[in-house]
């Protein structure tokens, strides 16, 4: 066990444990919007950061989503630094996705009124935090979309932005999207995701007739428990 | 053919010596890029066959490059016992009279720029003279000796010590001047502990930019514990105007790879990569030929040098990302990722290429080691400041008279570097800033020219040392303009991963786009300042939180530009289109013309030898007339 100071707050982490998982054990709120505890820290949003300082470099602004949780460490969450910092990320971010409502949101909570910046980004719901393509990499394994490009260009889109041959349907992009930029559509039998060019034929099931399942989907979580099976067989 | 022991190496050397001052004359062509770009090669295809054509008893070998740039392309004659005459800025036309020249023992004199009495093999600490005694040739003795030539009076080569001196596809002639007997001390006399001690010890500091004390991070990665350890090379060179890495690894490949063996004995290293950007081929090509080259003599493989230590070499291609040259990116692309950056802590030292321990080091920081080791840490530590040992390389590129690369001790002014090897700025115009660091770096004023270079002295100066790229300004230099060019150069090289690089850089590019488009508003300086402070402060690497610099030290050495654009539309270097205009003062014409041929727009017309009239709404603002007007009559407002 390791114990640091936030907000002149003793906190008492385990070891291994980031500054946010620390943070938020106790109680302490820090913002962010490309943190999901089920999948690695990313550290692009930015807006989890807080003052750290050491002897060597003095004090600076770290990710808590990813800088360890140090014995002694003592660390701030609001400071005028950290606070100053947010609140630009939040301006150049309303700025640029202008109709998110978590970027609202998280700009009232900032006391962000308006953005000195002209707006530029209307209609533009994503705001790259990356957790979509970390969650089809990480939780479903099959890596159908990435970011591409780069700067101002990137975006997320599956390879060459045609229908991913690996995509299954599953919706977990959708699910895990803060800003509802991912749209899956079921008109019946046809599911459509929109954003990655991909249709799907579901069935209907063969219980209550009600409910759809996407073919693709059914065959891969099949795959997962066949393999999840034969390892308890190889390991028992 | 396996190198085993001492006599293996010195018979290889024995070779090389054989090459490197043959029996009969030797011309040597300077063939790095930069004289391929000059035309180096159809000099190199001339000397053939002139040579053949005269019947001269001579050789022809291709070196890399020596850094005077601008006297490119370069050819040397090496005749035995006389010095090394260097001609500059030699055509394939010129070619048939060297050579004559050459025949009857003679040289051509308007043509020769420099001269060479022999040279120093560093790595023994030996000299050769090039001079028989009855060779005080009279012609030749009136060509500047190099030492005394402002170019290269204050340098010291240590990582350029064999640029334009050996051919970069002959172990053998590294071998000759000393090369590999380092590698053959470590592995022999040294625990990979004194190595990292002799490396702690000389004070050698990253050259990449940052600056970061090298025995340290060898510690770190020593230290760590893992499966396999991994050491890279970050050839990445990308900053505008930088070109150090491209000319060491085209001219002296097997100092790097020397370089990264003893690193690799250091850290408990089994594999390397050197990551170079692919718009290098012919740095690509003298890699692929040394590791070779190495490989067969068993310098690289399994069991060097009869050791019992296995390393290998890769080389991985970047594909033009410049935030590749930073190091978590660089490692994400060698994995084949795409070349994002990711947070540090983990440092690459505890996990670094797929999840390995894993040191990096650029190019310029691996050419020092040999001679570190093969020195001793306490001599190369004589050279330089208290804090910065050793030398530095820069490209002295822009508004100077001497475009050249040069390798100077640390703690050299500003004033050395640019009065002395630089020659001043070109034209005979005024100083007004120098750029270090490329886009990472900052302006330096002139009021500061008394500066000395070492890594303390430049961050304080706002700027870093960064890999070493120096950019001349003079006073035709626009400075919001130039902070303009770096912010669209990294608008277009952000990753995009975070936010406040992603979208501040892109807001401040737009800001200084519109002052210099005489858009700029009360207050955008200050908006400038205050997004540099996020950026730099909440970015997630190094791209991010240096980018400002180019901006912050604009802003603090030259705001009264900034203020004239803003508030008085104004530029008054006169580079901004929008903020200028061009009119012909009818006083001072003389008609005679040279305007008017020069004009893609035909915006001026005149009758001959009478004033002319140029017409601003035709007028593209290009300058073509201000430059040609010999009479000053075309004005700038």
């Amino acid at each position: 066990m390791i114990t640091l100071t936030i907000d002149d707050q003793k906190v008492v982490a385990e070891e291994g444990m980031t500054i946010l998982e620390a943070a938020r054990e106790h109680g302490i709120y820090i913002p962010t919007l490309c943190y999901h505890e089920a999948l690695k820290p990313y550290g692009a949003c930015r807006l989890c950061i807080v003052e750290f300082a050491d002897e060597r470099r003095g004090a600076r602004l770290v990710s808590s989503c990813s800088f360890p949780a140090q014995d002694g460490a003592v660390i701030r969450t609001n400071s005028p630094l950290v606070l100053e910092a947010r609140r630009m990320i939040i301006e150049l971010l309303l700025a640029d996705c202008p109709d998110v409502k978590a970027v609202r949101e998280l700009a009232d909570e900032l006391g962000v009124e308006k953005s000195q910046f002209e707006p530029e980004g209307e209609g533009n719901d994503c705001i790259l935090c990356g957790l979509c393509v970390r969650a089809c990499q990480e939780i479903v394994g099959v890596s159908a979309i990435s970011l591409i490009n780069r700067g101002i260009e990137k975006k997320v889109k599956p390879p060459f932005e045609i229908a991913s041959s690996v995509c299954i349907g599953c919706g977990t992009c959708v699910f895990v999207c803060p800003t509802g930029a991912i749209t899956l559509e079921d008109i019946g039998r046809p599911r459509l995701a929109h954003e990655w060019h991909s249709e799907f034929q579901a069935r209907p099931c063969r219980v209550c007739g009600d409910h759809y399942l996407v073919p693709e989907s059914v065959s891969d979580y099949q795959e997962l428990l066949a393999e999840e099976e034969s390892r308890s067989v190889s390991s028992g | 053919m396996r190198i085993l022991t001492l006599r293996d190496l010195e018979m290889a050397g024995a070779r090389g010596t054989a090459a490197l001052y043959p029996s009969q004359t030797k011309i040597m062509v300077g063939m790095a890029t930069c004289g391929l770009a000059s035309g180096a090669q159809e000099v190199y295809d001339a000397l053939l066959n002139e040579v053949s054509r005269q019947g001269v008893d001579a050789v022809i070998r291709q070196v890399g490059c020596i850094g005077w740039c601008c006297k490119e392309p370069l050819v040397d004659v090496l005749s035995p016992g006389k010095p090394r005459i260097t001609y500059g800025e030699i055509t394939a036309k010129r070619v048939p009279k060297i050579v004559e020249a050459l025949a009857q023992g003679e040289i051509v004199k308007e043509w020769a720029i420099g001269r060479l009495d022999g040279d120093e093999n560093l790595i023994e600490g030996t000299k050769r003279s090039y001079l028989a005694d009855d060779a005080q040739v009279q012609v030749m003795n009136q060509v500047p000796l190099y030492k005394e030539i402002d170019l290269f009076k204050d340098q010291v080569r240590i990582v350029m010590r064999n640029c334009g001196i050996i051919d970069p596809r002959s172990i053998d002639e590294y071998i000759a001047r000393g090369g590999y007997l380092a590698l053959y001390k470590a592995l022999n006399e040294m625990s990979p502990e004194e190595v990292i001690e002799e490396i702690t010890r000389s004070g050698l500091r990253g050259r990449g930019g940052a600056g970061f004390p090298t025995g340290l991070k060898w510690k770190f990665t020593r230290q760590s514990k893992g499966d396999t350890k991994y050491i890279i090379c970050n050839a990445d060179e990308g900053d505008p105007g930088a070109y150090m890495d491209r000319s060491v690894l085209e001219g002296d490949p097997h100092t790097v790879i020397e370089g990264m063996i003893i690193g690799a004995y250091a850290i408990g290293a089994s594999e390397g990569y050197i990551y170079v950007r692919a718009e290098y081929p012919l740095a690509i090509e003298m890699l692929t030929i040394a590791i070779q080259q190495a490989e067969e003599y068993g310098l690289l493989g399994q069991n060097i040098l009869g050791s019992g230590m296995d390393f290998q070499i890769k080389l991985s291609m970047g594909a033009g990302a410049f935030v590749c040259g930073e190091e978590t990116a660089l490692m994400a692309s060698i994995e084949g990722r795409a070349g994002e950056p990711r947070p540090r802590p983990p440092f690459p030292a505890q996990s670094g290429l797929w999840g390995q321990p894993t040191n990096i080091n650029n190019v310029e920081t691996w050419a020092n080691v040999p001679v570190i080791v093969a020195r001793g840490g306490d001599w190369y530590a004589r050279i330089g400041t208290e804090t910065s040992k050793g030398t530095k390389v820069f490209s002295l590129v822009g508004k100077i008279t001497n475009n050249s690369l040069i390798e100077v001790p640390m703690g050299i002014t500003l004033r050395q570097i640019i009065y002395g090897a630089g020659g001043g700025i070109a034209d005979g115009r005024e100083f007004k800033a120098v750029q270090t660091g490329g886009p990472s770096g900052g302006c330096i004023p002139a009021e500061l020219i008394d500066l000395p270079v070492d890594y303390e002295q430049l961050t304080q100066a706002g700027s870093i040392m960064g890999s070493g790229g120096m950019i001349v300004l003079d006073d035709r230099t626009c400075m919001v303009d130039l902070a303009k060019y770096f912010f669209t150069f990294l608008k277009g090289e952000s990753c995009g991963k975070c936010i406040p690089c992603r979208l501040g850089i892109n807001r401040m590019q737009k800001i200084l786009t519109d002052i210099t488009e005489g858009r700029g508003k009360e207050g955008d300086i200050e908006l400038l300042e205050q997004l540099a402070v996020t950026v730099k402060g909440a970015s997630l690497c190094g791209l991010g939180q240096t980018a400002p610099n180019p901006v912050l030290t604009t802003i603090r050495y030259f705001r009264d530009e900034f203020e004239a654009h803003i508030k008085e539309k104004r530029c008054p270097a006169g580079v901004c289109r929008e903020l200028i205009e061009y009119s012909i003062d009818a006083e001072k014409c003389t008609g005679c013309g040279r305007c008017v041929r020069v004009c893609p727009q035909e915006a001026i017309v005149g009758e001959k030898k009478k004033p002319h009239v140029l017409d601003p709404a035709l007028c593209i603002k290009c300058g073509a007339c201000y430059e040609v007007c010999k009479f000053g009559a075309v004005v700038l407002s």
